[in-house]
This record gives C-alpha cells, sequence and structure tokens, in this order.
C-alpha cells in the first residue's frame, strides 16, 4: 500500500536526517516505530503525509506520491501528530468539520468511542484537558476509518485507565483493510498492539521485521550456561536479560525494550541472524 | 536452567482460554467470543488472538462454525484436562522434585503439609 524507495530528507542547512530509507507498509498490520529521540520517527511520519516532501526517493501510496497531496489519497490518510491545535468549537462541530474530507468516516463509531473515552461531545474543546483533546484526535482518527492511520507517541499524555482503553479501542479497531503505524518511545504501553517492528537510528532504518520472524529466531529471557556461546545481547544484573539464538527452545515472548537495545549495539548480527537462520 | 517466565502472549491468550473451560464459564458446545472481542479483553493484537485460536483449534478444544463463531468442542472440557495434567505431570512435577531434593524435603513432609492444607480447607 505504501511504498518508500531510497527516501532521503534534510532540513534547510543541515544533515539528512532520514537516509536511503526503504520500506514497504501493508494493510492489516500495526507497526510499531521505534527511535530514539531526535533520529527522525516524526520526520518520517510527516513525509508519509504529504506535510514535508523528500529531498530524493519516494514515497507512494498506493503508487501515487503523497508530496502531491491528491485528495484521493489524503482522505485514505489519517494522522494523529503529537502536538495539536485544536479549534475551539464543540467536539460534535469539531467532527462535522472535518468528517467531511473522509468519506468513510462513521459517526457512530465515533459516538461509541467518545463514550467509551467518558468524553461528552457538546463540550468545547478549549475546556478540555490535554489528555482530553488527545483522545478527541484518537477517536476522530479511528472513526474516520481511512486505510492508513499514523499515531505520534498516542498514549503520551494519557491516565494510566485511558492506556488501556487505548488498547482496547486499538485492538478492536484494526480489521484488515487498515494499516496503522504507531510512533512510541511507550514500549510498555503498545507492545502487545503491535506486530512489525521498525527501528530507526542514525537516520536509517535498522531493523524492519515481523514480530513473529523475531520470535522464530531469538529467544528473549535469562540465559544458562550452555547459552553461553549464543548470546547476542546482555544486559542487567543478576545474570541478566539476553537475547539468545532461539535453536531448539520454546519460543519466549518478545522484550522489545531489549530487542531495542541490542539492536542499537548489535545492529549486524541480529539482522544476519533474522535474515539467514 | 531455564527460567520460562516469559511466555508468548498467544499461549496467555491459551490460559485464559483453558481456564475459563476448566471452571465451566465455557460451557461445551457453547459459544465462546470471537477473535476480535477476545483481542479487545486482553488488549492484544487481533494477528496475536487469531495464533491463539488456531492453536486451540489445532488440538481440538474449540472448533468453528464458518460465519457464526467459534465453539467449545463437545469433548471440549476433558481435552483439557488430559492436557493440563498432562503439563502438570510432566513439567511442574519434575520442578517441584527438583526443588524438594535440593532444599531436601521428604516425601513424608510433603505429604504432611499436603494434609494440613486438605484439613484446613474443611
Amino acid at each position: 500500500m505504501l511504498h518508500i524507495r531510497d527516501l532521503y530528507f534534510n532540513y534547510p542547512n543541515q544533515v539528512s536526517v532520514l537516509k536511503s530509507i526503504d520500506l514497504n507498509l501493508d494493510t492489516g498490520n500495526i507497526y510499531g516505530l521505534f527511535g530514539k529521540n531526535g533520529e527522525g520517527k516524526t520526520t518520517l511520519i510527516k513525509v508519509i503525509t504529504g506535510l514535508l516532501y523528500p529531498k530524493s526517493g519516494e514515497c507512494r501510496f498506493d503508487n501515487i506520491p503523497t508530496s502531491q497531496r491528491y485528495p484521493s489519497v489524503l482522505q485514505e490518510v489519517f494522522l494523529v501528530p503529537e502536538d495539536f491545535e485544536l479549534p475551539a468549537v464543540s467536539v460534535n462541530t469539531f467532527a462535522t468539520m472535518n468528517s467531511k474530507f473522509y468519506p468513510n468516516f462513521s459517526q457512530e463509531h465515533f459516538d461509541s468511542l467518545l463514550k467509551e473515552f467518558n468524553i461528552n461531545p457538546l463540550k468545547t474543546i478549549p475546556t478540555l484537558s490535554f489528555g482530553q483533546k488527545k483522545k478527541v484526535l484518537i477517536a476522530f482518527g479511528i472513526a474516520v476509518n481511512t486505510s492508513l492511520l499514523l499515531m505520534d507517541e498516542p498514549t503520551n499524555g494519557l491516565d494510566i485507565p485511558s492506556k488501556s482503553q487505548f488498547r482496547k479501542v486499538m485492538a478492536a479497531s484494526v480489521d484488515k483493510g487498515q494499516c496503522i503505524v504507531i510512533s512510541t518511545h511507550q514500549v510498555r504501553d503498545l507492545h502487545s498492539l503491535i506486530n512489525h517492528v521498525i527501528i530507526l537510528d542514525d537516520a536509517r532504518v535498522v531493523l524492519n521485521q515481523s514480530l513473529q520472524r523475531i520470535s522464530e529466531v531469538l529467544w528473549f529471557g535469562r540465559a544458562s550456561g550452555q547459552d553461553k556461546n549464543e548470546i547476542v545481547h546482555s544486559e542487567g544484573a543478576f545474570g541478566g536479560k539476553t537475547i539468545v539464538k532461539r535453536g531448539e527452545k520454546d519460543e519466549s515472548e518478545m522484550d522489545l525494550e531489549l530487542l531495542f537495545n541490542g539492536v542499537l549495539q548489535e545492529r549486524q548480527t541480529i539482522n544476519q541472524l533474522l535474515e539467514h537462520a | 536452567m531455564d527460567f520460562d517466565n516469559s511466555k508468548p502472549i498467544y499461549l496467555q491468550i491459551v490460559e485464559f482460554f483453558y481456564e475459563n473451560i476448566l471452571i465451566k464459564d465455557w460451557q461445551e458446545g457453547g459459544r465462546i467470543p470471537s477473535v476480535r472481542e477476545v483481542a479487545m479483553m486482553v488488549e492484544v493484537n487481533p494477528n496475536t488472538a487469531i495464533r491463539a485460536f488456531n492453536y486451540l483449534q489445532d488440538l481440538e478444544v474449540i472448533y468453528n462454525k464458518r460465519g457464526i463463531g467459534y465453539f467449545v468442542a463437545e469433548d471440549g472440557y476433558s481435552k483439557v484436562l488430559e492436557i493440563k495434567r498432562k503439563e502438570f505431570l510432566e513439567q511442574s512435577l519434575p520442578d517441584v522434585f527438583k526443588k524438594m531434593d535440593l532444599l531436601n524435603i521428604s516425601f513424608t513432609e510433603l505429604k504432611n503439609a499436603y494434609n494440613e492444607q486438605k484439613n484446613e480447607k474443611k
């Protein structure tokens, strides 16, 4: 659905923040986009949505460059940004105004999501807290039912019960026709939702794999003595947490934080294992 | 020693199914929640939930009526019982035995502790 080829981007008079990016995003997946601060996650999202133009290379949605901002593409793409300003109108008016651009918008779905998030649609947006505003935007982003939905740090600003509500809502909302990209630092909040990991580092994609493939090849946990030669990455005290070649071991649950640190340090080893093992 | 406190999520969902069937919240032949409902309940990616459904379908604990939904197999309870018994005898017990050896706990001591707990319950 979305194809990115050899994409470069830099802000004026600065070094490249995205270098040689190749990515394919497909429907039916929830992608987790990870990277340290300032590694280009938000920039990549802005390029995908056509808010920024690539310096070279291309980013195509159903074969149309997103930088051309065709209505037929824009109505199929929605971004829940990290920072946003919403107009001083009621929640309902906001939805009526903006849903015009999205033919698949469902008022019914929007209403039920607001209810789930405990937000009164008659309230004016400026009277809401930051977290509530964010929830309005998340609910709207889901209700417009675009084939590509991007969320930049969606759980920032959400209180503890809302994080769980958010996961429920997301789990119920993805259907086979949708592709969701969530960029985040809150690995623990979202780990159970995503099924594909993309890690950006040093302006490049350093890992792009399905969770299924990762747990086929790698094992996460405490290594035993006989695993010594199979250790790919380790950290922490008491023998610590390790990533080991899985071999004949039972499948383990992936530890995203550990994987993230592992990939930053042992990028080549891990990618070689994932590609060839 | 392998510490397996990091079981994959789909197997944890499988455990959740087992429990519901064993405590008879989900009756044999009865309909169970859909993939989407389970994904919501446990807050996971629907693909992960599907894996749990497929796993249990392969074990013939549940079955799919096309277009209608998933149901507990007619002998679902005894199937789960058999699976869990086997797991206990082959995995949990050897661990207990190993620990008993290590801590020098005799079989009589174990038996006494067991009886004591039984009596307390009564």
